[in-house]
């Protein structure tokens, strides 16, 4: 056994689009600890509600992360609902759930892109961002914009989209669910991707819950939980909804989770489409959060569950606004996912888990 | 599945001489119809990055393309609705600036305190009277 010595990873590292920081504690190219470490990017966004009025901070929630920023207005918008007693619209519940689940597409694919890449399959990596830039066409012909939608406001939604334009929408999920298993299938069965990720970094069922991790990273470890189980909003209207749930726990289990959730994603919006109730999309917001109101809320976010939490405090702007995302809750899961790993398998265990760390700091 | 792309027409566009067409309802910038806007100050007051100032002393609505987030609140707060969000992207600039609108004064229409400004939506002309500073 040789001296154990600290090896740094990241915050630029090529796997990573995040800056994530770890010290790798090494011997013997087996990793014995790995010390996260974050900071890189935090920007003081829930202190701004000090400083802008309820109405206007959904537009900061929406820029904590841009893979997540449709979730990110959805489950604050929705809190501040909750916290004012505001009953939204059936459509404009069934609007929202419609572009989060596409941005839960677009960020599947985003990642699988990058993990293909890592793998270092670059032409897969083209494969999948030309079908991510399919759901971007339909945000910016339905929302008016690619990653920053601005589309939702406390009370209902901004835009709706029309029977000719959600056809559209459908038509295009059909082309891209061709197209995506045909990527999903090769990625899935290739020799080399099994041997690299079966069996590496695993988690299992008893550690996944004892560390509280969440999400796709919770789900292939047969965690059976997924916020949209619950029937919240327009996902209580869907005939079934069954979490998409792996055993094993490693890399494998974790890449095959996600895939699968695009296929159900796309499910999900053409029920929704072919269910769409008709009427109003907002309401007429009116008034302040009372003194010492409180809510709290939980989403579905592409890579977990996301809590928010708001206080009034009888003003425009809130008291305190809190949001802890997915991947706060999943980074003690990583580390010890990464205890005992080999060196070289150290990218492939992070980019599975896919820590968001724009989300994390805030 | 790469064989078949080779049969397929490329999916990216030689940007800049080929564009991608624009849909309609793209958020692109902000359009003042100045002819009814009545300088009442709530789109400055609903932005929220501060983008919008509104003079009513010299008449005048500017807005800064580099704040702007396109979120189109002021579109939504603007109660005589000549806010509208036109569908192209504001250029790439070297320099920042404001854009300056001149509002005619309904009341006086032969003697407009400011000569109205031929062109609505200028990008390369910053503010030329200076006079609006964030």
């Amino acid at each position: 056994m040789g001296k154990s010595t600290v090896i740094p990873f990241g915050p630029q590292h090529p796997v990573l689009p995040e800056p994530l920081h770890l010290d790798l504690v090494v011997q013997d190219e087996t990793v014995l600890e790995a010390i996260p470490q974050i900071g890189f990017v935090h920007r003081g966004l829930e202190k701004l509600v000090e400083t802008r009025d309820y109405n206007q901070f959904i537009y900061v929630a929406e820029r904590i992360c841009g893979i997540c920023a449709m979730g990110h207005s959805m489950g604050y918008a929705e809190t501040i609902e909750s916290l004012m007693g505001i009953e939204v619209p059936k459509r404009a519940e069934y609007l929202r759930t419609i572009w989060h689940e596409l941005s839960r597409i677009h960020s599947h694919v985003l990642w699988l892109g990058l993990a293909a890449d890592a793998f270092g399959f670059e032409s897969m990596f083209m494969h999948c961002w030309r079908l991510r830039e399919r759901v971007l066409d339909i945000f910016e012909k339905t929302t008016g914009g690619r990653v920053i939608l601005s589309v939702v406001k406390v009370g209902g939604v901004v835009r709706d989209i029309d029977a000719t334009m959600m056809r559209e929408i459908v038509n295009v999920l059909d082309g891209i669910k061709d197209d995506y298993t045909k990527i999903m299938n090769t990625l899935l069965t290739d020799t080399s991707i099994r041997n690299r990720t079966v069996g590496v970094g695993n988690m299992t069922h008893e550690e996944a819950l004892a560390l509280s991790v969440v999400g796709p990273f919770a789900r292939a470890s047969n965690v059976n939980y997924d916020v949209r189980m619950l029937g919240r909003g327009a996902y209580g209207d869907l005939a079934d909804f069954q979490p998409v749930l792996a055993t094993e726990g490693d890399c494998y289990a974790r890449v095959k989770v996600r895939c699968l959730e695009v296929l159900q994603s796309i499910e999900i919006i053409k029920e929704l489409a072919a269910k769409m109730p008709d009427g109003a999309i907002d309401v007429q917001v009116k008034g302040a959060p009372a003194d010492g109101a409180q809510a709290c809320n939980v989403l579905e976010q592409p890579r977990g569950e996301c809590y928010y939490y708001a206080r009034g405090n009888g003003t425009k702007n809130l008291e305190r606004m809190r949001m802890r995302t997915p991947t706060s809750q999943n980074l003690a899961g990583m580390t010890a996912a990464l205890k005992g790993c080999d060196l070289a398998d150290v990218n492939m265990i992070v980019l599975t888990i896919d820590p968001c760390i724009s989300c994390t700091e805030r | 599945m790469t064989l078949g792309s080779l049969f397929k027409k490329p999916e990216t566009t030689l940007y800049p001489f080929e564009k991608k067409p624009q849909p309609a309802g793209l958020k692109g910038h902000i359009h003042n119809e100045v002819a009814g806007c009545i300088l009442c100050s709530m789109c400055q007051k609903a932005c929220p990055c501060n983008a919008i100032n509104v003079d009513k002393a010299l008449r005048k609505w500017a807005i800064d393309p580099f704040m702007c987030v396109q979120c189109s609140t002021c579109v939504r707060a603007c109660p005589k609705d000549c806010l509208h969000m036109l569908p192209s992207y504001t250029p790439v600039s070297t320099a920042q600036f404001c854009n300056v609108f001149d509002v005619p004064d309904p009341n006086n229409p032969t003697k407009p305190d400011t000569p109205p400004s031929t062109v609505a939506w200028d990008y390369s002309e910053p503010d030329p009277s200076g006079q609006l500073k964030r």
